[in-house]
């Protein structure tokens, strides 16, 4: 956190300043274990048997907030008796197919109900086979409540299940498989047990070493399993907070660049199930909870899109938006540049060359389009890969070889430009310009807008079908300047939503409708122009308002700082501590009220029990504080929504040079692998005996786009380097400030040589393990310059997310320079040799 | 005069994100000065000079087998009785209305006294301009009454700007929480109005000796011992002058 998010850890250190004990578990000793009181290296890859390890020393110490656990998660609830966990079918869940290497999820459901993902995945998943975007809870028919056991003594309750299936992650396991000593495995589970409860919480942050795995979902999973047992969910101080990559990362899933979501986690409607909106909607949204009203979510999406053309006589468009027709997915469609299918591509704001794993198959992708187009600061690699590349350099590839056309647009920074960014803890923040763009550079929002401004221009007075879906769409944004750059505050009333009928901007999402009479962009942004106001935009200093600070920015939903904070309050309403007193049940005012904006109904009493024929929030208990599930509790077990398991289950990475300590079965199952010649894997320790892992430095910015370029920064790190302990370096003769070569399957790279005592050697498995550690950074091109560490990289995914595995492969290390030339070709090709034999 | 200010670094916070490093340069116009790979750890600055005004150090340890890693961001010390200053023939150098020393760039001639002449090595002469540089303490910035950039870009409050003597009462105040807190090895630098400088502009709080985090240990002003110096050597002029006087006197015999 102190490494990638300097600004942020500002707060951790005025935490540690107030007493808070902060505690670091990564596989290098960075600068956030430089302020940490406690630094736990482990071995790159193996969190889920670290975590695991947490969550069975809480149930079997019995450390967990038992009324929590019982009252608010799904911990007393009885699953379906065709459930069989890994520890039945050694590494595998039931549902499995190996020939389509997916799981059928309907055995993992509860007992006597049919449990699906509540929005997002239950069509999806059937059409498409991977995808997990927006699921959100079991639909329960009208409320009716799961089996429960609250004495939590049922074998198939979830509690018993959970028991079960980390029996075996002891402390003598976690030192096995992590390389962490008991001892001090020990320390960190007891420091958290201790520091939760009534009285105090523990919060958990994690950024993209925990995602950038084939499990990477079930890693956070795991987490959240901890959070809920430790009771340290919707209460101060407490939660998981997700480290965004970059500015705005959040705020690009919110209202995403991703394929397979619209705006504000509505699932993407697919080619196959979805021809009507009224099937979407029904197909998508359960009958309780929040995600009842999900019809209204859309329609006033699509009012917002293509607004007066969008009436009920026409499904307000719903036929005019796009589908799904497979996985769309970034790496799914470089396979189809591969191979011919996709023809263009945007890259904007990203350096994938660079940044993406197996640069090589990246460039090679590139190499078969016909066009790109690439908006950035400067001419970065994924703009130059015709003529400046690895392949070009070794005569693989001759720059008259390649066809694609490529076209480098030139964006406006961040202080170029005005709009909002979408962070950590779902804060909106709104930024202003300060300068005009130089030269032809242009901001996104310019682009975008005059790019739809034209295309439409040369649509005009078309007849056909099709192209009413462009003609249609609401491109009224006003523009100012010479540049004409439109106005990103209407953009953002627009998402913030209107009632049609009276002009107004609305409050929230409550008053959200199916039947045309409001528009809204983004649903769970309703109300961030509330009352005309950019509520974005306010800058009311900490000091002159409450300790929550509403008045900083605007948090989605409805400015609430902490989601699910009923459960800050006990099932009777009362705070359950004065010490952690948040949101809590006024009874004389019959409403909830507190330090935050209340989530939940603000007039629903904690005892209020829902008649049969509820449907919505209303089918959901007084004391049920998880609104958005539709069974009102947080979620242990995963009845469905995820791809590869209900429970997160140690795998070894795509590439390890382990076996798997549990089960034969080394790796995820059902992880995503992309099988193809340019991304050849190898799994043992023989070839390629050191773990790799790759990681960012505070001076540089991801790719290097931001940062490599500027003289200032550059000079902060100039070189790319690989850091290794004493211990390797003497094991192949590697010499400190010297030169290396890191060699995989896929390529071989130089870095200048970081001996340092802060890579640990770490005992797996009764023998020693070499971690290698990798900056990202560096490219051909910039001021600072140098190789690219994600050349070394092969792909494999998380089958939820699609996110490659970027922190956890297999390399060797060789003292000296790389060849140059053929010669660099013929070592990648001798290892490749080697590792088949 | 307005009251003295200066800076108050506190190591024990420092997070070595360089922000102090890049909001200096930033705002002072400071010229990049090469693309060094040095293998010291993460710190590929080195040291302060024409070029650096801040330079965050990154020192690498071992504590019963844990790593310890110390980062420190370094700067002008703005002595109470400040060598360059004094050496210097021009008045380029001179004192603030703020207590704190800056070399007037337009008056600066070049002459390189002020160089040899600080304890801790900071100010330095720039190599294609001929002229000596060093921080200002953002002196066009205090002017405004605003903070000085490396202050205003430092996420953790590990340095600190104010009047001096509120800094050294928190710097006091810090020392002890942190002996509370078992950190045995933490002391304060430049805080001592008695030592070699007359008591620094610029307050350190270390975790270790001094040496480790490439400062003097008793930095003392080149200039102070001069007044004596050159009693000294006027007694032994004179001394020597007698005795010439009775060599020659002698030499008559």
């Amino acid at each position: 956190m102190a490494e990638n998010h300097p600004v942020g850890v500002q707060w951790v250190v005025e935490a540690q300043r107030r007493g808070a004990k902060v505690i670091h578990v990564d596989p290098r000793f960075t600068r956030t274990s430089a302020l940490a009181d406690l630094f736990v290296p482990l071995r790159a890859g193996s969190d889920i048997a670290f975590l695991g390890g947490v969550v069975r020393h809480i149930l079997e110490e019995d450390r967990a907030f038992r009324e929590y656990v019982v009252r608010y998660t799904n911990a007393a609830t009885i699953v379906s008796e065709d459930f069989r966990d890994t520890e039945d079918l050694d590494g595998f869940f039931s549902g499995w197919d190996p020939d389509s290497r997916t799981y059928d999820p309907d055995s993992w459901q509860y007992e006597e109900m049919q449990v699906a993902a509540a929005s997002g995945q239950r069509e999806l998943g059937a059409a498409v086979g991977q995808a997990a975007h927006g699921a959100h809870g079991g639909a329960l028919e009208h409320g009716e409540p799961p089996h429960r056991d609250d004495s939590l003594e049922h074998p198939r309750c979830v509690y018993q299940l959970l028991r079960r299936h980390f029996a075996r992650y002891t402390p003598e396991l976690v030192e096995r498989v992590c390389g962490v000593p008991r001892d001090a495995f020990l320390e960190v589970c007891e420091a958290l047990c201790e520091n939760s409860g009534r009285e105090r919480t523990s919060a958990i942050c994690y950024a993209v070493g925990w995602t950038q795995h084939t499990v990477g979902v079930q890693y956070i999973r795991t987490a959240s399993i901890i959070q809920l047992l430790l009771g340290n969910v919707g209460r101060p101080g407490g939660g998981i907070l997700a480290l965004r990559g970059h500015a705005s990362i959040q705020g690009s899933t919110d209202i995403p660049t991703l394929y397979d979501i619209l705006p504000g986690y509505l699932p993407m409607p697919s080619a196959h199930a979805h021809d009507a909106l009224e099937d979407y909607v029904e197909q998508n949204s359960p009958h309780t909870g929040y995600w009842a009203n999900m019809g209204a979510y859309t329609v006033s999406l699509l009012k917002a899109w293509w607004g007066d053309a969008a009436t009920a006589a026409n499904d307000y468009c719903f036929g005019r938006l796009p589908r799904l027709t497979g996985d769309h997915s970034y790496y799914s469609s470089l396979a189809g540049m591969v191979d011919g299918t996709v023809k263009g591509m945007f890259v904007m704001g990203e350096n994938p060359t660079v940044g993406a794993a197996n640069g090589g198959y990246n460039r090679a992708a590139l190499r078969n389009l016909d066009w790109l187009v690439v908006r950035d600061l400067v001419e970065i690699e994924t703009a130059s890969f015709w003529y400046d590349a690895p392949e070009i350099e070794t005569g693989e590839v001759k720059p008259q070889d390649i066809a694609t056309e490529v076209f480098f647009l030139p964006g406006a920074t961040h202080v170029e430009k005005k709009g909002s960014f979408t962070n950590t803890q779902r804060l909106l923040q709104w930024r202003e310009q300060a300068v005009e763009p130089q030269g032809d550079c242009r901001s996104e929002l310019w682009f975008m807008y005059h790019l739809g401004r034209r295309v439409r221009e040369k649509l005009a007075g078309s007849m056909r079908e099709r192209d009413k879906t462009v003609l249609w769409l609401t491109w009224d944004y006003s523009t100012h300047g010479e540049h004409e750059e439109p106005d990103a505050d209407e953009v953002l009333r627009e998402i913030g939503g209107v009632d049609l009928t009276t002009g107004e901007c609305l409050p929230d999402y409550l008053p959200l409708k199916d039947d045309g009479s409001t528009a809204c962009g983004c649903w769970i942004y309703a109300g961030c122009y509330a009352d005309g106001v950019n509520q974005v935009a306010r800058r009311k200093p900490g000091a002159q308002q409450s300790w929550v600070a509403p008045e900083w920015g605007w948090a989605w939903p409805m400015n609430r700082r902490i989601i699910y904070n009923r459960a800050s309050a006990d099932p009777e309403g009362r705070p359950w501590s004065e010490r952690k007193r948040y949101v809590w049940w006024d009874a004389e005012e019959g409403k909830w009220t507190g330090e935050d904006v209340p989530d939940f109904m603000p007039d629903k009493a904690p005892d209020y029990v829902p008649p049969d024929d509820a449907e919505g929030p209303m089918a959901l208990r007084g004391d049920e504080p998880f609104t958005m599930q539709s069974d009102g509790k947080a979620w242990l077990y995963a009845p469905a929504g995820l791809v590869d398991g209900p429970m997160p289950t140690h795998y070894e990475p795509h590439e390890s040079p382990f076996d798997n300590a549990l089960y034969a079965q080394r790796s995820n199952p059902a992880r995503q692998q992309i099988e193809r010649p340019e991304n050849p894997y190898q799994c043992g320790a023989d070839v390629f005996p050191y773990v790799a892992t790759t990681y960012r430095l505070t001076e540089h910015h991801t790719a290097g786009g931001m940062s490599r370029w500027l003289p200032y920064l550059a000079e902060l790190q100039p070189e790319m380097f690989c850091e290794v302990s004493p211990a390797l370096a003497r094991e192949r003769g590697l010499e400190h400030g010297g030169w290396m070569t890191i060699v995989t399957l896929r390529a071989a790279i130089e870095a200048r040589v970081m001996v340092t005592e802060r890579m640990k050697p770490l005992t797996v498995d009764g023998r020693q393990i070499h971690q290698v550690g990798l900056p990202y950074h560096w490219g051909s091109r910039g001021y600072a310059k140098g190789d690219s560490a994600n050349d070394l990289l092969s792909l494999a995914l998380d089958p939820n997310v699609h996110i490659g595995e970027y922190k956890a492969q297999t390399c060797d290390v060789r003292p000296g320079r790389r060849p140059r030339g053929a010669a660099l070709v013929a070592l990648v090709e001798d290892y490749r040799r080697r590792a088949a034999t | 005069m307005t009251e003295r200010v200066g800076f108050f670094t506190d190591t024990s916070v420092c997070i070595g994100c360089k922000a102090c490093e890049v909001a200096c340069k930033e705002w002072n116009n400071v010229p990049e000065d090469g693309l060094n790979f040095t293998g010291e750890s993460y710190d590929n600055t080195s040291a302060l000079g024409a070029d650096t005004w801040r330079h965050v150090a990154f020192i690498e340890q071992q504590h019963d087998g844990t790593p310890r890693w110390l980062m420190s961001s370094d700067v002008c010390k703005h002595c109470t009785s400040a060598a360059c200053l004094e050496v210097c023939p021009t008045g380029a150098l001179f004192r603030t209305e703020f207590g704190t020393v800056v070399v007037q760039q337009d008056v600066c001639n070049g002459c390189g006294y002020c160089v040899p002449a600080c304890p801790y090595g900071v100010i330095e002469k720039r190599e294609e301009d001929g002229r000596a540089f060093k921080c200002t303490l953002c002196y066009d910035r205090l002017k405004d009454d605003m903070t000085p950039a490396c202050a205003q870009a430092c996420p953790t409050e590990s340095i600190q700007f104010g009047p001096l003597e509120e800094l050294r009462a928190r710097a006091f105040e810090r020392l002890e929480v942190l002996h509370v807190a078992g950190e045995a090895g933490a002391r304060l630098y430049g805080e001592d109005p008695d030592d070699g400088v007359g008591g620094a502009g610029s307050i350190f709080l270390l975790l270790d000796e001094p040496e480790v985090y490439g400062l003097p240990p008793d930095p003392v002003s080149t200039t102070r011992d001069l007044g004596s110096m050159w009693r000294a050597a006027a007694g032994a002029g004179a001394a020597l002058l007698a005795g010439v006087a009775v060599a020659a006197f002698g030499g008559r015999r």
